[in-house]
């Protein structure tokens, strides 16, 4: 082991950590309201909405996320009315083709878990909502939106920490957040244990952060036990 | 276009379809090590001893919370020295080269493996009492016990899980692509690079992908109904 190195990477990879949580964090936000139209959509009666839902959450649950990646940063940028379009300033940057792909997968992911939360959401409270003269996105908002947050909280936990793990394929397309920092050292140091230790701790200590919130929202959400 | 996607010499079809081959083949070879390695492990966390309990619950921690291009990276880079390391003890002093595929069904298969334990934990967890204490009743114990009560059961219960290990197992190879292996990530980003047609390549590959899920669900389904027989499906509402 080589301890002088640990401790020199630790602050060079410190510095990836801005990067990474800032990804994640804007492409969770992003993806949640994703999530919700298509999880809205995936459980409507009309087909119209339902099956362009349904196949959206099968592709990008079937799919490897670092081919979506691919598939944004180059793929779509083939086509030369891309490239003169207005949104070529954002799909040039391998900065915002990360948000996109991240924001798509985990709108997907989510949205499997938000349906099962509202499924779950019985059905004497929206009768009872509707007695009370709620309109359907009151409705949705006052009632099915907080016992789905409730039940899905755990479930959705989980989502977060996939998606911490998963900002980590931007390193890819040169993105250098946490894993980027660690593969440049390794590739210079040689030393892939002692980096691998000192970048997995880090992973292991945002997650646990993120572990600990959940844990502490659930408690709050939680209707006490008699 | 049709020509690049065509089979022969100067289409990529065929190539395509040999990186859809290795997909499937690492991932087959890397779950078939993550369910040694999750039936071992599995025995580890439900084993009294605590030693053996820390060493499997690191182990999964680990696993589950860093990145899985952070393990392959460690086994990309590390991999072949661990080897070397363990063969110098043996004796053997000279240079050895892991082959990619080699490399990528240890790091894939170490990651499968985590996720495998715990389903097969869950499983085995979820047999009653009862099934343990009739086996030693009739007089079987230890390794044939699990054979002929304990393991049919588990395999029962844990194949749902496991189908949904698989599915992870099948998307993780994609990231051996960096490792050199030629899998389908591979193919589509040599042959969109040599044929400036990414999008149609992509586009392949996520077929090719979505066709491999959805084979693999049928084997799975068809898997569970078979392991199911003489349990009576219940019907939620």
């Amino acid at each position: 082991m080589r301890f002088e190195l640990m401790y020199d990477s630790f602050f060079k990879i410190l510095e990836g950590v801005p990067l990474t949580l800032e990804v994640v964090l804007i492409s969770t936000f992003l993806g949640f309201g994703l999530a919700i139209v298509v999880a809205l959509m995936r459980i409507s009666d009309n087909k119209f909405y339902s099956v362009p839902a349904y196949s959206f959450i099968y592709v990008i649950r079937g799919t490897p996320l670092l081919l979506q990646l691919y598939f944004v940063y180059y793929g779509i940028s083939q086509f030369s009315f891309v490239r003169e379009s207005i949104l070529w300033p954002i799909l040039r940057e391998p900065f915002w083709c990360g948000i996109i792909t991240l924001t798509i997968s985990t709108g997907a992911y989510s949205a499997e878990i938000l349906r099962g939360g509202i499924q779950s959401v019985s059905q004497g409270y929206i009768e009872s909502g509707r007695a009370l003269g709620l309109g359907r996105v009151s409705l949705f908002f006052r009632i099915v939106m907080p016992i789905t947050i409730r039940q899905a909280l755990p479930a959705y936990g989980n989502e977060l920490i996939l998606m911490v793990k998963a900002s980590s394929l931007i390193s890819i397309v040169t993105l250098m957040e946490i894993t980027g920092i660690a593969r440049t050292i390794i590739s210079k140091t040689y030393a892939p244990v002692e980096i691998f230790l000192v970048a997995g701790s880090i992973y292991l200590f945002i997650n646990f952060v993120i572990t600990r919130l959940v844990k502490y929202a659930e408690n709050r959400l939680s209707i006490p036990s008699t | 276009m049709l020509e690049a996607i065509s089979f022969g010499d100067t289409g990529w079809g065929d190539e395509m379809l040999m990186g859809a081959f290795w997909t499937v083949a690492v991932s087959i070879s890397s779950i078939l090590l993550g369910l040694v390695i999750g039936i071992i492990f599995a025995g580890f966390k439900l084993s009294s001893i605590k030693v053996l309990n820390l060493i499997a619950e690191f182990y999964t921690t680990i696993i589950r919370g860093v990145p899985e291009l952070l393990v392959i990276y460690l086994l990309f880079f590390g991999g072949g020295g661990a080897v070397m390391y363990v063969a110098k003890i043996f004796g053997y002093y000279g240079y050895i080269e892991l082959q990619p595929f080699v490399i990528g069904t240890l790091a894939v298969g170490a990651i499968s493996g985590a996720y495998s334990t715990e389903v097969i934990r869950g499983a085995v967890n979820a047999i009653p009492r009862s099934q343990f204490e009739t086996g030693s009743a009739l007089g079987l114990k230890g390794f044939r016990l699990y054979q002929k009560i304990i393991f049919p059961q588990v395999a029962r219960l844990a194949l749902p899980g496991i189908g949904n290990v698989w599915q992870i197992t099948l998307k993780d190879t994609a990231l051996i692509s960096v490792t050199g292996l030629v899998e389908i990530m591979r193919q589509s980003r040599i042959a969109s690079g040599s044929t400036h047609e990414p999008f149609i390549f992509y586009t392949i590959a996520i077929v090719l992908y979505l066709i491999i899920t959805r084979v693999s669900n049928i084997v799975f389904d068809k898997a569970e109904t078979r392991y199911s027989r003489g349990f009576v499906k219940r019907k939620i509402t």
